[in-house]
C-alpha cells in the first residue's frame, strides 16, 4: 500500500449546534483523483478548509503527507496546494508577476523563482499572455492561473474547490488535461465539481450530504447500482408525455434531456409494459422507449430524492 | 409601421429583441462585433460561447446598462439608446452576481425590489405570496439571506427579478455554482414562466441546459457565429455521425483521435471519448485496429446521438481559428 497523501478520520466540524462536517473519512493516494460531489451546503468546502488548516476541527483527525493537521500545519502546508472557489489574485499585476509573487510567499527566490514561474506558465498554456494583467483574463484563464499559483511550491496533494465552475466546455477540457498531467507525476487531487459529466472521470467519487459521505466508489461502481433502472422515452408532445410518465406508479423521476425524457424506475420492466398504453390513451405518440446506461447525475438524483 | 431604420439597417418592432449590427468597443478591444438577431415572443433562447466571447456585454447593452458603439437594438420595441430607463422597467435581469442584501431577510429583499421598481403597495401585497410560492420560499420568508444555500439564493434572485412581472427575462449564468438538483428545479421554474408567455434569454455553460432551449445563439470573440434550433445546429455544423468510445488510457486516445484522418473532432464525454466522423469510409473495426496499433485498449465503440457540446466544440474552434 502506498503512502497516503490525505487521510481524515471521523472528522467533525460544528458551527454552533450545526454539524457542517459530521464524521467524514477520506483517503487520497498518490496518482489518484478523488471527487467530492453533493448538494449545496453538503460540507464540501468546509471539509477542504479543515484540511488546509483554515478551520480547526471540532473532533477527529487529519493527516496530510503524514503530518498532523492542525498540529503540524506548517510541515503539512509544504505538501499542500489549494485552489479556493474565490482565490486571491492581483488584478493589476501581470500573470507572470502573480506567479512570482506566490513563489516568494512560499520562500522560493532567485533563479528558482523565475524557473518555476516559466515552467508553470508553459504548463498552464499561459505563456502567450504572461504580460497581461490578471484582471483582463477570461474566466477559464483565471482558473488556469489559479491552478498554476497553487502548484508553485510543487505540492503532493492538491485541493480544488469547484475549479471549473463558470468555465466554458472547451476550457473545462483543457483544465482536465492539465490535472491528468499532475497525477502522472504522483500527485493526488481532491476536487469538487457541480458537473456530473466531469465527475465520471474521477478515480473515485465521494457523495456528500449533511456533512457525511453517503457513497464512496469508482464512478462505474456507483452507476452500476442503477443498471436496468433508467429508461429513455422519445414521445410527442413532450410536456404531456412528461405528465403521463410522472403519473406511473413505478416511475420515480422524469428528466427532460434534449428532445428525450429520461425515466428512473423502481421496476423498469413494469414501466416498459405499462407506459406505452398509457401514453397512447393520453394522445401521446411514442417513437421509442428503451433502456439506457445510468449516469452519475442519475445516481445523484436517486440519492437525494429517495430519502 | 413595424420597423425602424438607422443607417441602412432595419430592426423589427414586433420582435421582443431585434438587433442589427450591434457593436461594443472598449478602447481597441471589440467585445461585441456587429451582432444581428431577432427573438420572438415566448421563445427560450440560449446564448452560448466561451468565456470572454461577448455574451454578458450583449446582455448589458440589451438591458440598457451599456451604450453600444455602433448598430441598433430594439427591446420590447424600444430603442436601447433612446429609452434605456423605460426598458429597465419592462425587463427582468438576473445574473450569478445578482445583488441580494445578505443582512436582510428573504421577504425584506423582495420588498426592496418592489420599491426599486415602483410597484404599488396593493400590487405588492398581491404579488408577494405568488412569488414566494413560485420560488418555493414560503417557509423561509424570515431567513437571513446570508444563511441561504446557493440554490435558494438563485430562487430568491429570480423572485426579485420578477416583482414587476416582466415579459422578457435576461438570465446570465443563473445556475453557476448550483447543484444538479437545484439546477433542475430552477429550470422547472423557467419552463413555467415560458409556458405563461415570458420570453427568456439565458446564458449557460451547461450544455444539457442548452439542449432545452428553443434556439441557440453562439458567440465567439465578439462574433455571433450561429443562431438556430439545437437540431438545426447539429445538422449544419456536425459533418457526420457521433461515436462514443470506451478506451484506455482515455486522454492519449482523445489526443490521437483528434489527429486521425476521417475524424473531424474528438473530446471527452464523461469517462469516454466522443468523436464526430468526417467521412463515411471509417468503420468501428478499422478505427479499433488503428487505435490498438497505437497501444490503446478499445473496449467498445458505439454510435450515439450528437449533443450541443459537440456543436460548441466545433464552433469554438472555428471561431478561434478565424481570429488566429
Amino acid at each position: 500500500m502506498s503512502e497516503l497523501l490525505l487521510e481524515t478520520r471521523d472528522l467533525v466540524k460544528m458551527f454552533g449546534d450545526h454539524a457542517a462536517v459530521a464524521g467524514l473519512n477520506l483517503e487520497v493516494h498518490p496518482g489518484e483523483m478523488v471527487g467530492l460531489v453533493g448538494p449545496d451546503g453538503a460540507g464540501k468546502t468546509t471539509a477542504m478548509r479543515l484540511i488546509v488548516g483554515a478551520l480547526h476541527p471540532t473532533s477527529g483527525g487529519i493527516r496530510v503527507a503524514g503530518y498532523d493537521v492542525p498540529a503540524q500545519i506548517e510541515k503539512a502546508r509544504e505538501h499542500l496546494g489549494y485552489l479556493a472557489q474565490k482565490f486571491a489574485m492581483y488584478g493589476d499585476l501581470t500573470i507572470a508577476e502573480n506567479l512570482e509573487f506566490y513563489a516568494e510567499v512560499f520562500g522560493i527566490t532567485g533563479e528558482e523563482r523565475i524557473k518555476r514561474s516559466r515552467q508553470l506558465l508553459t504548463f498552464a498554456g499561459l505563456q502567450k499572455f504572461e504580460n497581461r494583467p490578471a484582471a483582463a483574463l477570461s474566466g477559464g484563464m483565471q482558473k488556469k492561473l489559479g491552478l498554476a499559483t497553487a502548484l508553485i511550491h510543487q505540492p503532493k496533494l492538491l485541493l480544488l474547490d469547484e475549479p471549473t465552475g463558470g468555465v466554458d466546455p472547451v476550457a473545462r477540457q483543457e483544465f482536465w488535461h492539465l490535472l491528468v498531467g499532475l497525477l502522472r507525476g504522483g500527485s493526488g487531487v481532491l476536487v469538487s465539481t457541480p458537473y456530473m459529466d466531469e465527475a465520471t472521470r474521477f478515480n473515485r467519487v465521494v457523495f456528500m450530504n449533511k456533512g457525511k459521505a453517503l457513497l464512496n466508489g469508482t464512478p462505474r461502481e456507483l452507476m452500476a447500482q442503477l443498471d436496468g433502472r433508467i429508461l429513455e422515452l422519445s414521445a410527442q408532445p413532450q410536456r404531456l408525455a412528461h405528465q403521463v410518465a410522472q403519473a406511473d406508479p413505478d416511475v420515480e423521476d422524469v428528466n427532460a434531456f434534449g428532445d428525450r425524457l429520461h425515466l428512473r424506475a423502481r421496476d423498469a420492466n413494469a414501466v416498459m409494459n405499462r407506459l406505452p398504453g398509457a401514453l397512447v390513451a393520453a394522445g401521446v405518440s411514442m417513437a421509442h422507449i428503451r433502456f439506457v446506461s445510468p449516469t452519475l447525475e442519475d445516481v445523484f438524483m436517486n440519492l437525494l430524492e429517495t430519502k | 409601421m413595424s420597423e425602424i431604420k438607422t443607417s441602412g439597417q432595419t430592426a423589427e418592432r414586433n420582435s421582443v429583441i431585434s438587433t442589427r449590427g450591434l457593436t461594443k468597443k472598449f478602447g481597441n478591444f471589440t467585445a461585441v462585433n456587429g451582432v444581428s438577431f431577432d427573438v420572438m415572443p415566448g421563445e427560450v433562447v440560449g446564448y452560448l460561447g466561451p468565456n470572454g466571447s461577448g455574451k454578458t456585454t450583449t446582455i448589458r447593452m440589451l438591458c440598457g446598462l451599456l451604450h453600444p458603439s455602433a448598430g441598433l437594438a430594439l427591446v420590447m420595441g424600444k430603442d436601447i439608446t433612446k429609452e434605456p430607463e423605460q426598458i429597465k422597467q419592462e425587463i427582468g435581469y438576473m445574473s450569478q452576481k445578482f445583488s441580494l442584501y445578505d443582512d436582510l431577510t428573504v421577504l425584506e429583499n423582495l420588498q426592496f425590489y418592489f420599491g426599486v421598481y415602483g410597484v404599488s403597495r396593493e400590487l405588492e401585497r398581491e404579488r408577494t405570496p405568488e412569488i414566494l410560492r413560485m420560488a418555493g420560499l414560503e417557509n423561509r420568508t424570515n431567513s437571513l439571506t446570508r444563511e441561504l444555500s446557493g440554490g435558494w439564493r438563485q430562487r430568491l434572485a429570480l423572485g426579485c427579478a420578477l416583482v414587476h412581472q416582466p415579459k422578457l427575462l435576461f438570465l446570465d449564468e443563473p445556475t453557476s455554482g448550483v447543484d444538479p438538483v437545484a439546477r433542475r428545479e430552477f429550470w422547472d421554474l423557467i419552463y413555467d414562466l415560458s409556458s405563461k408567455g415570458t420570453t427568456i434569454f439565458v446564458t449557460t455553460h451547461f450544455m444539457d441546459e442548452a439542449e432545452h432551449c428553443g434556439r441557440i445563439g453562439f458567440m465567439s470573440f465578439g462574433n455571433l457565429l450561429a443562431f438556430d434550433t439545437p437540431t438545426a445546429l447539429k445538422h449544419k455544423y456536425l459533418s457526420g455521425a457521433a461515436w462514443s468510445l470506451d478506451v484506455t488510457p482515455l486522454l492519449e486516445a482523445v489526443d490521437l483521435l483528434a489527429e486521425m484522418p476521417g475524424i473531424s473532432q474528438a473530446r471527452l464525454q464523461g469517462d469516454r471519448a466522443q468523436i464526430i466522423l468526417g467521412s463515411d469510409s471509417l468503420t468501428p473495426d478499422l478505427l479499433a485496429a488503428d487505435l490498438r496499433g497505437h497501444g490503446i485498449t478499445v473496449n467498445a465503440i458505439e454510435p450515439v446521438e450528437p449533443t450541443l457540446e459537440d456543436v460548441f466544440n466545433f464552433l469554438a474552434k472555428k471561431g478561434a481559428a478565424a481570429v488566429a
